[in-house]
């Protein structure tokens, strides 16, 4: 009994092979399209690694562009396939090919719903990574002095005034760490000292933001120093001053946009694909139904599974089952070994035979 | 004749191909004109607050309105084309040719007077943008004004955007009190000594925005007491260069414009020729078609050239049939009473009017 079992005429096998063709070339472009998010998502991505603790984000692009460079192929060549099929003289070439085709078109269709998923499910290790790359940044802030953390500053305020964000949560993370150098403060002044003195760590802290959290839309002057000295009017008033969005946030609304747009794109694509696949199963089988009724111009069925599902999946399991007994007993060229089909036709007496011979 | 040229049959219908190709890309190039005319406009008019004029639109506006003229110009040109090769349908066009001729020269001309106008109206744009940023420093401070509120935040986003400072230079900022009366605090004795040590009684500080600041800087931003050395540790006024953005918005944005205009010059350029190609290429069609025609054997050989007499008959042929058209347009009434008699003496009129200066007049008047 098979599973979805369609007959197909030769005009109408003809004109699904044509039509597969046509669907294999679009899929081309599809894959071309999958490579290009990659692409782009990898770009973005790498413009604020620097704020991003991990690196391991990166495996969500680098799977697109695989998968897209992957699509290229294997639907080109499908076309290629898809094309001969129409005839039946063409498709003997094929026809060893075109199992093991399905079965890997298979594999790297669910590789694009993988890529899919992915999109979608990053939003947590995301937030995580920018949350300690953000507050590693920001603690090294006033390093400029120091190697391979002297561009810090300048992305971090750039990141502040290109995202209109301000710290990590919110403009307070900033009175929490010392973001001003120690070479540009004035250690004989009492102030300073008591400042730090009055710190467990000895460090610097004030009141104050850097200016880059300073946000355009405010009708007043920045105020960035002495925060935290004012009455309630001015907390509504400073409010507006400053942008009130933490960068984490900020970021993680950023990426996660693109990335649900990706992952909403890759998913059609994974739909067509998903439709290319079907059409070619259904054409590679009323092709060899075809040969094997000897006639090419009758009409043959088309299908899904041969089987129902539940023998399908049996006879495959003996199938790899017996696979694993073939290696078992190579050594000897001698031996006939029986598959379950022969030893049901073979009389019973003949067993005895054969096991003499060893 | 000029720059005359024999064209076979094959000749003449690879011209007629070869100008149907180029006319499409002629067409595709009034196109790019087009964009490229939009793309600056929008590009001016986002910087509109901070310009005091207009006039540096002249060169978009030539350069839309000539690419929309070159589209259909060529497009009329390919039509022309397809018809050259049928003897039936290529007279039709006749008249029209002269007039596309002339349309022709003409964008060529105003293409041309793009790229100098480009050049020339730098120093414009430099005054436009002196008047208007001095102006959008002074009314920083006017956030609740309607009509100005928005200049601060403008201001702002153009510093940051073009990495600049004030008009000249920083210093800018100093001469203007850009901090509203709205947020000084009246009562502070600061705030009283220096609006009373200012003739006008305006709070000038030597300090400057936050949209100053430069990221670059390895120091965190001093935005206030910039001229005070000992108001800041290990700060010198002097030679402290990265705190803030050194140049002025004025320069950075006539230099991006520059950069915008110079780097559409050859484009512009290449189109020049490329629309000189096929207004040369078509009048060579056109007289071997014509040649063609006029031969017993259409098939045969013909000759194609530029211009059918000299330069300086042409031109002398051309004044007077200009001046024959504004004589019609003078005498029209009175022509029309007695037009045979007139056109008769028309004719040997007609050639005396090269040397004459002034039209002669009609017998019938």
């Amino acid at each position: 009994m098979a599973v979805g079992k369609v007959t197909f005429t030769k005009v109408e096998r003809e004109k699904l092979a044509e039509v597969l063709c046509l669907l294999n070339w679009i899929s081309v472009v599809t894959g071309t399209i999958l490579f290009g998010l990659g692409l782009f998502l990898r770009v973005e991505i790498q413009k604020w690694q620097e704020v991003m603790s991990e690196q391991g984000i990166l495996y969500v692009p680098h799977m697109l562009i695989t998968t897209g460079l992957a699509a290229c192929c294997i639907n080109f060549f499908g076309g290629k396939i898809c094309l001969d099929c129409a005839d039946t003289n063409k498709f003997l070439r094929w026809k060893l090919v075109m199992m093991p085709y399905i079965i890997c078109t298979f594999f790297f269709t669910s590789c694009i719903l993988a890529g899919a998923l992915m999109c979608y499910g990053i939003r947590s290790q995301m937030e995580e990574s920018l949350f300690m790359g953000l507050r590693n940044a920001m603690r090294y802030y006033k390093d400029t002095d120091t190697p391979g953390r002297c561009n810090l500053k300048r992305t971090v305020d750039l990141l502040q005034i290109q995202f209109q964000c301000c710290g990590n949560t919110g403009y307070r993370d900033w009175f929490q760490i010392q973001w001003i150098s120690s070479r540009y403060l004035d250690m004989s002044s009492s102030a300073v000292v008591d400042r730090m003195r009055s710190n467990v760590e000895g460090k610097y802290l004030m009141d104050g933001v850097p200016f880059s959290c300073c946000s355009t839309f405010s009708p007043w002057p920045c105020i960035q120093h002495h925060l935290s000295t004012s009455s309630t009017q001015d907390e509504q008033s400073r409010q507006l001053n400053l942008w009130r969005r933490g960068c984490r946030q900020a970021l993680l609304d950023h990426y996660t946009g693109i990335m649900q747009s990706i992952g909403l794109t890759v998913l059609l694509i994974w739909l067509f694909e998903l439709l290319v696949l079907t059409g070619v199963r259904y054409l590679q089988t009323a092709m060899e139904n075809v040969l094997r009724l000897g006639d090419p111009e009758s009409e043959s069925d088309g299908w899904f599974l041969e089987n129902s599902l539940a023998e399908t999946a049996r006879s495959n399991f003996n199938i790899i089952k017996n696979l694993g007994k073939c290696y078992q007993v190579d050594d000897d060229p001698n031996i006939n070994v029986p598959t379950a089909a022969a030893e049901e036709e073979l009389p019973s007496h003949f067993i005895p035979e054969t096991r003499t011979k060893t | 004749m000029l720059l005359k040229i024999t064209f076979t049959q094959q000749r003449r219908v690879r011209l007629a191909q070869g100008l149907w190709l180029m006319s499409w890309l002629a067409v595709m190039s009034g196109a790019f004109i087009f964009c490229l005319g939009v793309y600056l406009k929008t590009e001016l008019l986002r910087r509109a607050e901070v310009m005091d004029n207009t006039e540096i639109h002249v060169v978009p506006n030539i350069l839309m309105m000539v690419g929309l003229v070159s589209i259909g110009t060529n497009w009329v040109a390919t039509r022309v084309c397809q018809d050259s090769l049928d003897a039936s349908r290529f007279p039709r066009w006749k008249l029209l040719l002269m007039a596309w001729f002339t349309v022709a020269v003409l964008l060529c001309c105003l293409l041309l007077a793009v790229v100098v106008l480009s050049y020339a109206l730098q120093g414009r744009l430099e005054e436009s943008l002196k008047v208007g940023l001095r102006n959008g420093i002074r009314f920083y401070k006017d956030t609740d004004v309607p009509g100005r509120c928005f200049q601060k935040e403008t201001i702002d986003r153009l510093q940051m955007e073009f990495r600049c400072c004030g008009n000249n230079n920083f210093k800018d900022w100093f001469e203007v009190q850009w901090v509203s009366n709205r947020y000084l605090d009246f009562t502070s004795k600061d705030v009283k000594d220096r609006i009373r040590s200012n003739v006008d009684g305006r709070y000038l500080l030597d300090g400057v925005p936050f949209s100053c600041c430069n990221p670059a800087s390895p120091r965190p931003c001093l935005q206030y007491h910039l001229t005070d050395n000992s108001a800041h540790y290990s700060y010198d006024y002097q030679a402290e260069e990265l705190n803030l953005y050194s140049r002025g918005c004025r320069q950075a944005l006539t230099d991006y414009y520059m950069e915008m205009m110079n780097s559409t010059g050859p484009g512009v350029l290449s189109v020049i020729l490329i629309q000189m190609s096929v207004l040369v290429s078509l009048r060579y069609l056109q007289t071997a078609v014509e040649g063609a025609t006029a031969l017993e054997d259409p098939e045969g050989e013909s000759v194609g050239y530029l211009l059918e007499k000299g330069v300086k008959e042409t031109f002398e042929d051309v004044k007077a049939n200009v001046l024959n058209i504004l004589k019609f347009a003078q005498v029209d009434p009175s022509a029309a009473e007695g037009s045979p008699g007139a056109e008769d003496a028309e004719k040997p009129a007609d050639n005396t009017t090269e040397k004459a200066a002034s039209p002669t007049p009609s017998p019938a008047s």
